[in-house]
């Protein structure tokens, strides 16, 4: 089947604020099959956004190509949904209207977006806070109307950012299950970047290990837990903690040169 | 009695505080020093110019209420005050509109465009450097003596504040909710409509409080410069004639006025922004 994301050679620097050219992300190839759930892993701050960036269109990549649905993107390809790690959500919109944009931006009519954004206000659980405004809603509830906001768009593609990185443990699982419960059948491609290498294997069908900046993918681990998955109970199988084992020996050289260098960077 | 009493009941020896009866005597007490204050400082200035200060030059309390008692009744010397008023506030609220939509559109604009910001940085800080009161004197020469002179005082006056303040809320806008506004689809101007504006409201808003203040300066500015109506001539007027009380009473009715636009625009802010926090200690804000 042919790849709906693809990234070939793909490589980004930024100018830093000082004048030296700082590389993020180099040499990167990669591919994402139709409906396929990868999840990316790697130390702290080594690229794994700007990842994401390139498929979005939010970024161009600075040489290689990043592909998506077959063509080049340029600009903000069709089909793409992107959460954040931050809450994107606008502070000024009620949970209904924060859903509602997109369509809204799409040309749909108020009423319509509005029809569609109650609908995916009930899927992801927050029925009867269509009319609160995002500084009443927990953390949690945010991202569940970010969740939402993206969805409603219907992605066929779905980019997030360490989405649930701000959540304590518990409100985190619960996100999780949430998030695999709407994607299954929606036949989403998806990459989610996480530093928490078992968030990555209870959610993906597959896990890259990133290196350490500049990121460029180490190695590619397939998950072959059952589907329908529920994220608490997956932990503690055997199978989970022997892909763990695996992938962590990979994670870990990475993690530590990361470390050292962050240790050099202070002192 | 309720029987929900968790803890110990409650007897007549040791009764709990309300917090809504305290609330409420709090603001008895803060609302009688106030007028405690007014009353011993008006006190103290009608006797001091009862007995050793000349009211030719200090005037006091009981002349500038018989003066705006007689401003109101029996008209001033410029004819009725409603009429001056009338003519202060349009200028004032003239130059406040033109001024907020100019300061609001070209501050957002300039907000979000790098080089149009870094071609006019040196010219608006040198725009913004000038004594701008003095300005009132070339729009007299430019418009008259009618009310366009006036409103143009008012305008740079308004302009100024208002557009630094854009410019700031149109720079500070949060990356992450323009991208987020860009993936879900939305097009430039979507982008500017629904991100960009709402998201420098607040420091917009925050700015028109003292941008109204800046309206009546300039429009009694420019009335003191050179105008056939208006608050300021009749300050003026009171100044040419040695009535201290006239321009006391002057000052109170200008006074007033700005109060009465302030609670106008805390209302409105209040609306606007409705979807915010509610500030810690907001009670403690003036």
């Amino acid at each position: 089947m042919d790849p709906v994301i693809e990234l070939r050679q793909a490589t980004k620097r930024f100018r830093s604020s000082s004048g030296g050219v700082h590389t993020a992300v180099s040499d990167l190839t990669m591919t994402v099959a139709a409906g396929e759930f990868v999840a990316v892993v790697g130390p702290t701050g080594c690229g794994k956004s700007t990842t994401l960036s390139l498929v979005s269109g939010l970024e161009p990549p600075s040489a290689g190509e990043a592909l998506v649905g077959g063509s080049p993107v340029r600009g903000i390809p069709d089909g793409v949904g992107y959460m954040f790690q931050q809450d994107a959500i606008m502070p000024w919109r009620s949970v209904l209207d924060n859903v509602a944009a997109g369509p809204r931006y799409r040309g749909a009519t108020k009423a319509e977006a509005r029809a569609k954004a109650r609908d995916w206000v009930d899927r992801v659980g927050l029925s009867g806070f269509e009319r609160y405004y995002p500084h009443q809603l927990s953390g949690g509830m945010r991202k569940r109307v970010a969740l939402a906001q993206t969805l409603v768009n219907e992605p066929r593609i779905l980019l997030m950012d360490e989405p649930f990185s701000a959540l304590d443990v518990q409100t985190r699982g619960l996100m999780q299950d949430e998030l695999l419960r709407l994607w299954s059948g929606s036949g989403a491609a998806v990459i989610f970047v996480t530093h928490d290498l078992e968030e990555a294997i209870a959610l993906g069908d597959r896990v890259l290990v990133m290196t350490a900046s500049p990121a460029t993918v180490k190695g590619s681990f397939p998950v072959p837990l059952p589907r329908p998955r529920d994220v608490e109970e997956v932990r503690l199988t055997a199978e989970f903690l022997e892909i763990y084992r695996e992938i962590w020996d990979s994670l870990r050289e990475e993690v530590e040169t990361a470390r050292e260098r962050g240790a050099a960077n202070v002192a | 009695m309720s029987h929900d009493t968790l803890v110990q009941p409650v007897t007549a020896e040791s009764p709990l505080p309300d917090p809504r009866r305290a609330a409420t005597k709090r603001r008895y007490t803060v609302w009688s020093i106030r007028v405690l204050l007014v009353v011993a400082v008006l006190g103290s200035w009608e006797y001091s110019a009862s007995t050793f200060l000349d009211p030719f030059f200090y005037s006091k309390p009981s002349l500038v209420w018989q003066k705006l008692v007689d401003w109101f009744t029996v008209g001033t010397s410029q004819g009725s005050i409603w009429e001056q008023i009338e003519v202060t506030l349009e200028e004032a609220l003239g130059g406040f509109v033109l001024g907020a939509i100019a300061g609001v559109v070209l501050g957002i604009l300039l907000g979000r465009s790098r080089l149009l910001s870094d071609i006019c940085a040196p010219f608006i800080k040198a725009a913004n450097a000038v004594p701008r009161i003095v300005l009132a004197s070339l729009f007299v020469i430019w418009f008259g003596l009618g009310m366009s002179s006036k409103i143009a005082t008012a305008f740079v006056l308004v302009f100024f504040a208002v557009f630094f303040n854009a410019f700031q809320g149109a720079r500070e806008v949060d990356r992450n909710l323009v991208d987020n506004a860009r993936i879900l689809g939305a097009s430039r101007t979507q982008v500017l409509l629904t991100i960009v504006v709402p998201s420098a409201t607040s420091w917009i808003l925050a700015s028109l409080h003292s941008a109204f203040g800046f309206a009546l300066i300039g429009a009694v500015v420019g009335e003191f410069t050179g105008a056939d109506k208006g608050l300021g001539l009749l300050i003026n007027h009171s100044q040419g004639t040695f009535d201290a009380a006239g321009i006391y009473a002057g000052m109170i009715v200008i006074t007033v006025l700005a109060l009465l636009a302030e609670w106008g625009l805390s209302a409105l802010e209040k609306r606007l922004l409705k979807w915010r926090p509610p500030a810690a200690g907001n009670e403690m804000q003036i």
